[in-house]
């Protein structure tokens, strides 16, 4: 049972590993960020359960829970920061992708190799 | 002190990061380049400053809106970091002043704002690295950095450069978030993201395993940014199809950047905390810098295109910087610090005389340089010169950090006189592949209806300039001795 206890950590494994065979396998450019994207998420939801406690609640200290039990904010805070990363990345991305079917016509990977031999 | 001076630290960052902004704004002829350039320059004097500071052995620390640490951010400058400030402002301001003219013939004018703008972004991530001293920082600084380099690398007119920068930002971005869910691990077994308390309480962390498991995340991911051999296959065509002056932006400092956050990382938290992580740093990182030496230069020998016959070349000495850190000693952390410093300035150098020929030939290759030399008698003898640096020929930079690799080297035992062997080797493999450049300028007949002239004066003057530090500083090398030793006992958990 301990194994299914901490099954957010399966689910951020098997989400990590989807994305990154995503990322390696797919040819096409558009799934691969596809992928890049789920392999981002997979750590987000790292960050945001490890910062919960079960029974926990927002750190709003007030007199009548000053000996309550909160969920530390901190995850949450810094994996909003990674998340605005995460979006100019896939920003940036598509962009580059769309300046590649410019140029080239294609978004798969192996016709853009065979252009540019 | 001076009030002003206690805020240094953060100036280095903020300079380049507020004229972003600004220099997007202007677009007159040549207002953005004047203000992007002197922005650089303002970083290069803070980071001047900041050296000597270091120097006469002041330890600067910087609480960030004066919160102390470990709850605020806190920006600390060593030895270590003040070396590489000194590396990542110098090769930007020296790309900048020389690049006027190579970036005009790049960047179309009315996107020139853009890109300063992302010069200058790229710019503040690196430096904003190498100041910081938060772990979760340092992956926000990362990403700055690396998303303006995909878009300075993606903005010249080469078609190629858009694939090449494709795989450079899917391999950076899993290198990153390799990098975050280090930092992750390690922040739920410690709870803290400052980097010297981190060192601090790894120690009396009792399950061990989750903290191995960070020190495998954050190795695999910053040796993705760092082009560590073989995860280095971005590198070539990114380099490559760059515009030149990119290129010696980048190749002088952007992997070297990531190599300082795993040296740091490693030799802070890891090594005086993990049972055996030393064994296992070297076990993991001597065979692939080995490697690295022979492939890189091996590659390198047989490449016809002259930007990519370097980028091979950076691979390689990339090798030299890992395998001095992978020894394990304060002498070889000194000469892998070292190399660091006097690679820049070679390859630096090196990246300038390409671009100078760029200004003239429109395809760099091997066969289209014939006879050069007699059209551009000034960009070759740089060449030759920044080439001899790069070999390690006595009295150039290379030869110093050379020469401490092999002391190193052999203070290393049996196993020294190989790692001899094989950098005395790829070192020769050095003399090839630049000799084949040499031949082709030198000795071959250019075509009869070559009509090119020298490059133009601000560009040769500033490539002559980098070449001229070669030479001081193979004959001189005393601050840059100082700094790497200083940031080597650092490492290495010595006061000096």
């Amino acid at each position: 049972m301990e194994l299914l206890g901490i099954y957010h950590y399966w689910v951020f494994a098997i989400l990590l590993m989807i994305g990154l065979y995503a990322v390696i396998v797919k040819l096409n450019l558009i799934k691969k960020l596809i992928g890049l994207s789920l392999f981002q998420s997979a750590v987000f939801l790292l960050y945001i359960t490890m910062g919960k406690l079960e029974g926990g609640t927002a750190p709003i200290v007030t007199e009548a829970n000053a000996n309550g039990l909160f969920s530390n904010p901190l995850p949450q805070v810094l994996i909003l920061t990674a998340i605005v990363v995460g979006i100019s990345t896939m920003a940036l991305g598509l962009g580059i992708v769309i300046r590649i079917k410019e140029e080239y016509g294609t978004i798969e990977e192996d016709e853009i190799q065979e252009i540019d031999k | 002190m001076t009030a002003f001076h206690s805020h240094l630290p953060v100036l280095q960052v903020i300079v380049p990061m507020l004229t972003a902004p600004l220099v997007i704004l202007l677009n007159q002829k040549r207002l953005p380049w004047i203000v992007a350039t002197a922005a650089s320059l303002c970083a290069f004097a803070i980071a001047v400053t900041l050296a000597m500071s270091v120097m006469a052995g002041q330890t600067i620390q910087y609480s960030l809106g004066a919160w102390p640490a470990p709850w605020g951010i806190e920006l600390a400058v060593d030895a270590f970091s003040a070396l590489m400030l000194l590396v990542v402002t110098g090769a930007s301001s020296v790309a900048l002043l020389a690049g006027a003219q190579s970036l005009d013939k790049d960047i179309e004018h009315h996107r020139q704002p853009l890109f300063y703008a992302a010069w200058l972004l790229a710019l503040s991530g690196l430096t904003g690295i190498l100041v910081t001293a938060d772990a979760f920082n340092i992956f926000v600084f990362m990403e700055i950095s690396s998303l303006a380099s995909y878009v300075l690398i993606s903005g010249g007119p080469d078609k190629r450069a858009l694939p090449a920068v494709f795989k450079y930002l899917v391999m950076g971005t899993i290198g990153a978030t390799f990098y975050l869910i280090g930092v992750g691990l390690i922040y739920m077994m410690t709870g803290t993201l400052n980097l010297a308390d981190m060192a601090f309480r790894v120690e009396d962390v009792a399950d061990q395993t989750p903290i191995l498991l960070a020190a495998g995340f954050i190795t695999i991911g910053l040796a993705l940014k760092a082009a560590i051999f073989p995860l280095h296959i971005w590198l070539p065509n990114a380099y490559t199809y760059a515009p030149n002056m990119v290129t010696v932006f980048l190749a002088a400092c952007a992997t070297k950047v990531a190599i300082y956050v795993l040296l740091r990382f490693d030799f802070f938290v890891f090594q005086p905390n993990l049972a055996e992580h030393d064994f296992q740093f070297t076990f993991f990182l001597l065979p692939l810098s080995l490697l690295a030496i022979l492939v890189g230069s091996s590659v390198a020998i047989f490449e016809p295109k002259l930007k990519r016959l370097m980028a091979w070349s950076s691979v390689a000495q990339i090798g030299y910087i890992t395998l001095g850190a992978s020894l394990l000693s304060v002498s070889g952390t000194t000469a892998s610090v070292l190399h660091i410093f006097n690679h820049s300035l070679a390859k630096g150098a090196l990246f300038l005389v390409m671009a100078c020929l760029g200004m003239r030939i429109a395809q760099l290759r091997i066969d289209n340089i014939a006879g050069i030399a007699q059209k551009m008698p000034w960009t070759m003898a740089a060449f030759v010169l920044a080439g001899l640096s790069l070999i390690g020929v006595p009295g150039t930079a290379g030869f110093i950090s050379k020469w401490y690799l092999i002391t190193a080297s052999f203070e290393s035992g049996a196993m020294g006189i190989a790692l001899v062997v094989i950098i005395l080797i790829s070192s020769l493999m050095a003399v090839v592949y630049i000799w084949r450049i040499v031949e082709s300028a030198y000795f071959r007949q250019p075509e009869a209806d070559l009509v090119i002239t020298e490059a133009p004066l601000p560009l040769l003057l500033m490539t002559w300039v980098v070449v001229l530090m070669n030479i001081y500083f193979g004959f001189a090398p005393g601050v840059p001795i100082e700094l790497a030793t200083g940031a080597a006992e650092l490492l290495h958990g010595q006061t000096p």
